[in-house]
């Protein structure tokens, strides 16, 4: 028998009971389908956040004041584990002595109410120096942005993001305007270009000013973080353990963590790659639902079409013959249901991609191809319990109807 | 062509051993024509079903033309059915599914007969029986005589040597009866060897020999010209078993 008249046969029998087929077929078709759109909203995810973090450059060195790990109180000597201020004198020591260090970016960050005549708002208030522009990349719409002063210098300006410029002044060119942030009075100099969401910050919706002027505002001795941004060319590992030798020095102590941007994007890339797999697993379950569905619908198939297995074995149909033409037909509407469940999921990823178009969500080729592979696995799993039913029908009963 | 030499046939129905045929033995030759009859549960389908390579005799010999059934596999019994031996059902075993020249060309799909020569031996067939123009008919669309003249087209299409009719009337009015009976007759005329289970005395006296089957033995065998079958017995419409 040709693989051509095996397929035609068991095709025939799924036209057959249309309704109960397309059913089945629609139990993979889901399976599939959602393997794809959850693979394509990890995936997506998990280059979303590689996609900021990398925006920001490589060589960029992150101090955080605190240890990471939970220390000891009396071997960590200090009382209750509380870490030193992470100071400017801190920040100007590392600029001063890691090698290849290009600069240096002291940041603290806060909540304050920003106000200019009636017009007030909530905002979060950045504090930090002018390279702090290069750092995240960002540019300037209009004006200027924080003048190249000494860390210690906390002038009275601001520099602000385009939702603030419109929702706080309107139509009017808010440079050299007076802003109320908190009790202070700062003079804006400079509206950002607009960038949108950025690493857990909307850069349209904050104010930037001096970090000097900023510790004073929110009454702060330590900073928040500071960036160290390292020549190309520089050794990564050797600057981050200087760094922490030089701060330990200083406080006498280990109470900073130094942090790579490398190691961030790999940290969060690889929980994200888990949970792209939970979620293909989850996927997967739903699959071997529809091979459930499957076995199901040829269970029945088989045990009503008794009598045509015992008049195909009475025809000369051998064994492994009866058994391929069942087992094809699971393997079809296995086949079919991926095929469907491929085109399903593009559509529903492409839809979604419409309503948020800054998600990067496209399902990875491994799952494709997993899924499609997968189903059909199931199909032929599935398939094998009710092909052996068939085959193991004794003809004289079968044809008998028994 | 066909020798039974002392066959029994037994099945095991809770403890005790249930004999479906015992110590059966015949003879048909090449070309010859045979007729079952018997009442039901004398054996007559187990009988069949051993002829037709479906089942094995428990004890005893079966030679079809000098092969051993008994001792072949199960692939070589299938090689045996798809070559030797054409079936009639009194239920016809018509795939519902497949129009009635798919139904006919079924046993040469098995076979891997290739399409081209399939299409031409189907329309030989199906134009040996009268039915050409109902080839693209599905078995819904047919009468009960036409659905049987399409099974007996599906039978010959494999040109086999023996054909096994059980209860071919059995399901039909008189005159479709007739005209089936007559096709198969005819093909016996033509040099097949011919076994027919039937409850139809008629039948049974055209036939060259006649066995009788009670209670699994053999009551009669005769030539056909003989029988003396009670009337008692001839229910035609009552089903194969």
């Amino acid at each position: 028998m040709t693989l051509a008249d095996t397929l035609r046969f068991a095709f025939t029998a799924l036209a057959r009971h249309r309704r109960r087929s397309i059913f089945s077929v629609i139990g993979m078709t889901v399976g599939v389908a959602s393997v794809i759109v959850l693979t394509a909203l990890g995936e997506g995810a998990q280059r979303y956040v590689t996609d900021q973090f990398s925006s920001l450059g490589s060589e960029l060195l992150i101090v955080i004041p605190g240890k990471n790990e939970t220390s000891g109180g009396i071997l960590a000597g200090g009382i209750g584990g509380v870490p030193n201020d992470l100071t400017l004198d801190d920040a100007r020591a590392l600029e001063r002595d890691i090698p290849g260090v290009s600069f240096v970016v002291p940041m603290v960050v806060g909540n304050e109410t920003v106000s200019h005549l009636e017009r007030r708002r909530q905002l979060i208030v950045v504090g930090a120096t002018h390279q702090f522009l290069e750092t995240r990349e960002l540019h300037m719409g209009s004006g200027q942005f924080l003048p190249r002063d000494d860390f210690d210098r906390g002038a009275p300006v601001a520099v602000i993001g385009v939702k603030v410029a419109s929702e706080l002044f309107g139509n009017e060119n808010p440079l050299g305007q007076v802003l109320r942030i908190g009790d202070w009075r700062m003079r804006a100099i400079g509206v950002l270009e607009p960038k949108g969401q950025q690493i857990g910050l909307n850069i349209d919706d904050l104010v930037i000013i001096p970090v000097a002027s900023a510790m004073r505002m929110f009454d702060r001795s330590s900073l928040f973080r500071i960036l160290l941004r390292l020549d190309s060319h520089s050794d990564l590992e050797a600057a981050k353990s200087r760094t922490l030798a030089i701060l330990t020095e200083r406080h006498d102590e280990e109470d900073v963590t130094v942090i790579s941007q490398e190691s961030v994007v790999e940290s969060l890339s690889k929980i994200l790659n888990a949970l792209t797999l939970a979620v293909a697993g989850i996927g997967a379950i739903s699959l071997a639902v529809a091979g459930l569905g499957v076995m199901n619908l040829m269970l029945v198939s088989v045990s009503e079409r008794t009598s045509e297995v015992g008049l195909l074995k009475a025809l000369g149909a051998k064994r492994r013959q009866v058994h391929a033409l069942f087992l094809t037909e699971a393997v079809l509407l296995a086949f079919a249901g991926g095929l469907l469940g491929i085109v399903f999921g593009f559509v529903l990823v492409e839809l979604f991609t419409v309503f948020y178009p800054k998600f990067p969500a496209a399902p990875p080729v491994w799952a494709i191809f997993s899924a499609l592979g997968v189903a059909v696995a199931m199909g032929s799993i599935f398939g094998v319990l009710p092909a052996r039913r068939a085959t193991d029908l004794d003809p004289v009963a079968a044809l008998a109807g028994r | 062509m066909i020798e039974l030499n002392g066959v029994w046939k037994t099945y095991q129905v809770g403890d005790q051993p249930l004999h479906a045929l015992k110590d059966v033995s015949l003879e048909v030759e090449d070309g010859g024509y045979l007729a079952v009859m018997g009442p039901s549960g004398s054996g007559k389908s187990t009988l069949l079903s051993i002829l037709g390579c479906l089942d094995r005799p428990t004890q005893g010999s079966y030679r079809l033309d000098g092969d051993e059934v008994g001792s072949l596999d199960e692939p070589q019994l299938s090689e045996i059915r798809r070559w030797k031996i054409g079936f009639v059902f009194q239920s016809f075993h018509l795939v519902p599914r497949l129009e009635a020249a798919e139904n006919v060309a079924l046993p040469m799909v098995l076979a891997g007969i290739p399409a081209a020569e399939r299409r031409e031996r189907v329309a030989k067939a199906l134009d040996a029986v009268g039915l050409a123009k109902r080839a693209s008919h599905r078995p819904a669309e047919l009468s009960g005589g036409e659905c049987q003249r399409v099974a007996i087209a599906r039978s010959m299409v494999m040109q086999p040597r023996l054909l096994l009719a059980d209860e071919p009337t059995g399901n039909l009015d008189s005159k479709s009866g007739a005209s089936v009976m007559e096709l198969i007759e005819g093909m016996n005329a033509n040099g097949l060897t011919l076994i027919v289970v039937t409850h139809d005395a008629n039948i049974g006296r055209r036939a060259n020999n006649v066995v009788v089957l009670r209670d699994g033995e053999i009551d009669q065998l005769v030539p056909g010209s003989e029988l003396h079958y009670g009337l008692e017995l001839a229910n035609p419409r009552e089903p194969a078993g």
